[in-house]
């Protein structure tokens, strides 16, 4: 690994450029680096591991017991990606993908990197974008008060500074990465006075045929443990069908209905979630195609078999290709590297399947078991498209449930991009990450058409904000230099 | 509900606000209306423009056109039901040197001898007095105290549904695919059938030039792509919308702080596939200019660009008007990254030279003869 620590010691161009240090990341790098072609890896945060192995390098939690077994797992890939001769960027943003208009033939594109207040236009012949996952929005009334964060934020307070939240803590949602939460904290040390389970009742019905797979696979072992763990210790609260958050400037209790019953839960912090779906913002801008996943309920990437997009030279690796956890997104990736190693000739098609077909068939273990998780774990409706119409969806515009409704029902709007003019419901500085899934879910329901009817946010780059001063000094390739002198 | 017509009196096929507009003022004449647009009303330029409402520095022949247009501007809500986000806060047009002044002077005397009063010569101190973060060596400039700007988008769907309620058949997704003569009447082939009717409106924006070839008027018409920046929100600093003499940038602040750069740097329209690609060498450039003219912006991150698909003529005009060649064939098209402000006003001129076959606006040198016709 060579680490670039400043704008001007990047290349001015490379083979293969990575964009995500999580597990797919990670490995994708590694893969290819070892079959000699010449990497860049891009992270935007201070060490390698991605969310699940955040700060596995770094970690003050030095007792191995509180983020388990499964955590330390991602010493291993940072250490074998440690070895390989790939270019290591790290706190770097990415914040444009666009064709290198330069190129005289062949998939090569020019990519916007910001480091250190610095920012560059550099190339790439094939890209992977292993940008991972992110926590599906949760909006009940009152998630916007101080005190009620998402349990993935919670979980990188621990994992990265050994914090967990003072006080009594409640969590509610549903999904794996739930009961893992507060098994974690409360090793920890967190006062957690209940967890709220919102699986709706129903999905054990809807996810009884996917049994017999999951009963066979890794994710049962993993998931009884979880709920064993949490379950002995702390409070859990079933069939939860209607959560807000209240308080006076911040949040004092939790109201939780389950069916016609109703209880006030008084806490200090309330951590949500309900599951995980892949952050699709960077693939969106570059182009690539997505449809959405009626089991995940989420828009993933349309990929082929190496994991391409449907732009030539960019693959998605990772949960970003659609959900699968740690240890099929390190697999992921290193059949993305395979393909993109022989999209650059490096191998031929032979020798890539030769070495992809003992990752496919991991790759197939790892995965089997998912569709179980993903009908199981499906939002209620409620949790949705929040029903009150009171309730802020997007935070950056403060833009409510009722807002979106009326406006889709009142003007006959269609879409989320439209939407955006009356509302501006996603032209904040999060892009829409925050009220995406759930201004299609509302505009869906609203004109009884389906998510997939209604489609996404075009997204806009810069894909993460870029400021004026970076993007007036952009250091430009000698290449790009000569193209508009040219 | 009866199905939809695949006849009526007008056919409008492009669903920008032109399209809109003439389709609602066509209606508001008691015309039977089928407006064709391929995607959804505003879906290209007339969605993702500035939203300048500008008559400041515009071509004379176009004057006549904006002049009508502003007026509707003024009162837009009593027009389409919607206010469209319009404010009126004037644009400035900054003069950086006393030549770059003298030559605003002359062309608001030449305005003023046609008889056009809405142009004003400022000085260096009503400069300031407007747009205090200007840099103090800017000697002054030019005002259009009536300009502003409104939302492009919701402006172009408020024509829409207007129409739609006036009678207007608006048929989205509809993708035209060849315009023939068929005796008296018109016969527009799309991808849901053909359609009829004796009068045709070509205001298909950059995508104009294929029908007026398909009716034997070839122009030479260039597609665009004039990319747009939009910062994170700032404190209340600027009014007026600016533009300069010397460099290319549009520069606006809107109610909840976020400023609109601009300045008709194009990136690489791909019309066939409904996409463009921006050029962050000219978003430099761009963001350059303002970095020099207002330090303040220096440190404000950029939060999204993009880029519209629009229609270009050589002389920077639109084609407005009857066809050159057959009767009840009409163009309204190639606005060149300035049609937005003109799209009311433009298609209440539209209807009426459709119904009466005149107009008393003067739309003199923007008929599509001037590409069409060759010297005799």
């Amino acid at each position: 690994m060579k680490a670039v620590t400043a704008i001007d010691q990047f290349e001015e161009s490379y083979d293969l450029v990575v964009v995500g240090a999580g597990p797919a990341g990670l490995s994708a790098a590694a893969r290819a680096a070892e079959l000699g072609i010449g990497v860049l890896l891009v992270d935007e945060n201070p060490a390698p591991g991605g969310q699940i192995y955040r700060a596995i390098t770094t970690t003050p939690v030095g007792d191995r017991e509180v983020l388990g077994a499964d955590y330390w797992r991602g010493a291993e890939i940072v250490a074998r990606f440690e070895r390989a001769q790939a270019g290591y960027a790290a706190r770097c943003t990415l914040w444009s993908i666009g064709p290198d208009e330069t190129a005289a033939e062949g998939e090569a594109f020019e990519i916007g990197l910001s480091l250190d207040g610095r920012a560059r236009l550099i190339g790439a012949r094939q890209l992977i974008l292993t940008t991972g996952a992110q926590e599906r929005p949760f909006p009940i009334p009152g998630w916007t008060l101080p005190g009620v964060m998402t349990a993935g934020a919670a979980q990188i307070a621990l994992k990265s500074a050994a914090i967990v939240p003072a006080g009594r803590t409640v969590l509610a949602g549903c999904g794996p990465l739930l009961y893992l939460l507060a098994g974690q904290l409360a090793a920890a040390g967190a006062e957690i006075v209940a967890v709220l389970d919102t699986t709706p009742r129903g999905n054990w019905l809807k996810a009884a045929g996917a049994l017999p797979n999951f009963l066979r696979s890794p994710y049962l072992a993993k998931g009884l443990r979880l709920m064993a763990k949490a379950r002995r210790s702390l409070r859990f609260v079933g069939g939860v069908t209607g959560l807000a958050a209240e308080g006076e400037g911040r949040l004092a209790s939790a109201r939780v209905a389950r069916g016609d019953a109703a209880e006030i839960i008084a806490c200090d912090t309330l951590l949500l979630h309900q599951g995980v779906i892949p952050s699709v913002n960077l693939s969106n801008a570059a182009g690539c195609a997505h449809d959405f996943d009626e089991a995940q309920h989420c828009w993933v990437p349309r990929l082929d078999n190496w994991f391409g997009s449907s732009v030539p030279g960019i693959a998605i690796a990772g949960d970003g290709a659609g959900i699968g956890g740690a240890e099929s997104a390190a697999l992921r990736g290193e059949i993305a590297a395979l393909g993109a190693v022989r999209r650059l000739g490096q191998i031929d098609l032979a020798e890539g399947d030769r070495q992809a077909a003992p990752l496919r068939s991991e790759l197939e273990r790892a995965l089997r078991g998912r569709r179980f998780l993903d009908l199981l774990y499906k939002p209620a409706p409620q949790f949705l498209a929040p029903p009150q119409d009171e309730t802020i969806i997007c935070r950056c515009e403060e833009v409510t449930a009722g807002q979106v409704r009326d406006t889709a029902t009142r003007l006959g709007v269609t879409g989320p991009n439209q939407m955006k003019a009356f509302l501006r419901c996603g032209m904040g500085p999060c892009q829409g990450r925050l009220c995406g899934p759930t201004v299609v879910e509302l505009i869906a329901q609203a004109n009884g058409t389906t998510p997939a009817e209604v489609g996404y946010y075009r997204l806009r780059p810069p894909v993460k904000p870029v400021t004026l001063a970076e993007l007036a000094a952009l250091q430009q390739t000698e290449a790009a230099v000569k193209a508009v002198v040219r | 509900m009866s199905a939809a017509p695949t006849s009526a009196d007008v056919i409008v096929i492009g669903g920008g606000i032109h399209g809109c507009s003439t389709a609602l003022h066509c209606a508001l004449r008691g015309a039977s209306v089928i407006l064709l647009e391929k995607d959804h009303a505003g879906r290209h330029a007339s969605g993702v423009n500035a939203g300048g409402v500008r008559q400041l520095a515009r071509h004379v022949a176009e004057i006549p056109l904006s002049n009508v247009s502003m007026a509707l501007w003024h009162r837009i809500g009593e027009l389409v039901d919607d206010d469209c986000g319009f404010t009126s806060d004037g644009q400035v047009l900054v003069a950086e040197t006393e030549e770059d002044l003298a030559n605003c002077k002359a062309r608001v005397d030449d305005l003023t001898l046609r008889g056009f009063h809405h142009e004003e010569l400022i000085d260096g101190k009503e400069l300031r007095r407007l747009v205090p973060a200007v840099s103090e060596s800017c000697p002054g400039g030019v005002i259009s105290r009536r300009d502003g700007a409104a939302i492009p988008l919701r402006a172009t769907q408020a024509f829409k549904r207007k129409a739609q309620e006036q009678g207007a058949s608006i048929r989205e997704g509809v993708r035209v695919e060849k315009v023939s003569r068929d005796g008296k009447t018109w016969r527009v082939a799309t991808n849901v059938g053909d359609f009829l009717a004796p009068r045709l409106v070509n205001a298909a924006g950059a995508w104009a030039d294929r029908i007026a070839a398909d009716l034997g008027e070839p122009v030479p018409l260039e597609v665009i792509a004039p990319m747009l920046m939009i910062t994170a929100p700032l404190p209340a600093f600027i009014k007026p919308v600016v533009i300069m003499v010397r460099r290319k940038l549009s520069f606006k602040q809107f109610g909840n702080g976020t400023v609109l750069i601009g300045g008709g740097y194009s990136g690489r329209a791909l019309r066939d596939e409904n996409r463009t690609v921006l050029d962050w060498r000219k978003l430099a450039t761009n963001a350059g200019t303002v970095w020099d003219l207002f330090p303040l912006m220096r440190g404000v991150p950029i939060v999204r660009a993009w880029a519209g698909i629009e229609a270009r003529m050589p002389d920077d005009l639109p084609v407005f008007g009857p066809s050159a060649r057959y009767e009840g064939l009409y163009h309204q098209f190639g606005f060149s990254a300035h049609g937005f402000q003109l799209g009311p006003g433009a298609g209440a001129v539209m209807a009426e030279i459709i119904a009466t076959g005149r107009s008393n606006v003067p739309i003199d040198g923007l008929g599509i003869a001037r590409f069409t016709q060759q010297a005799p």
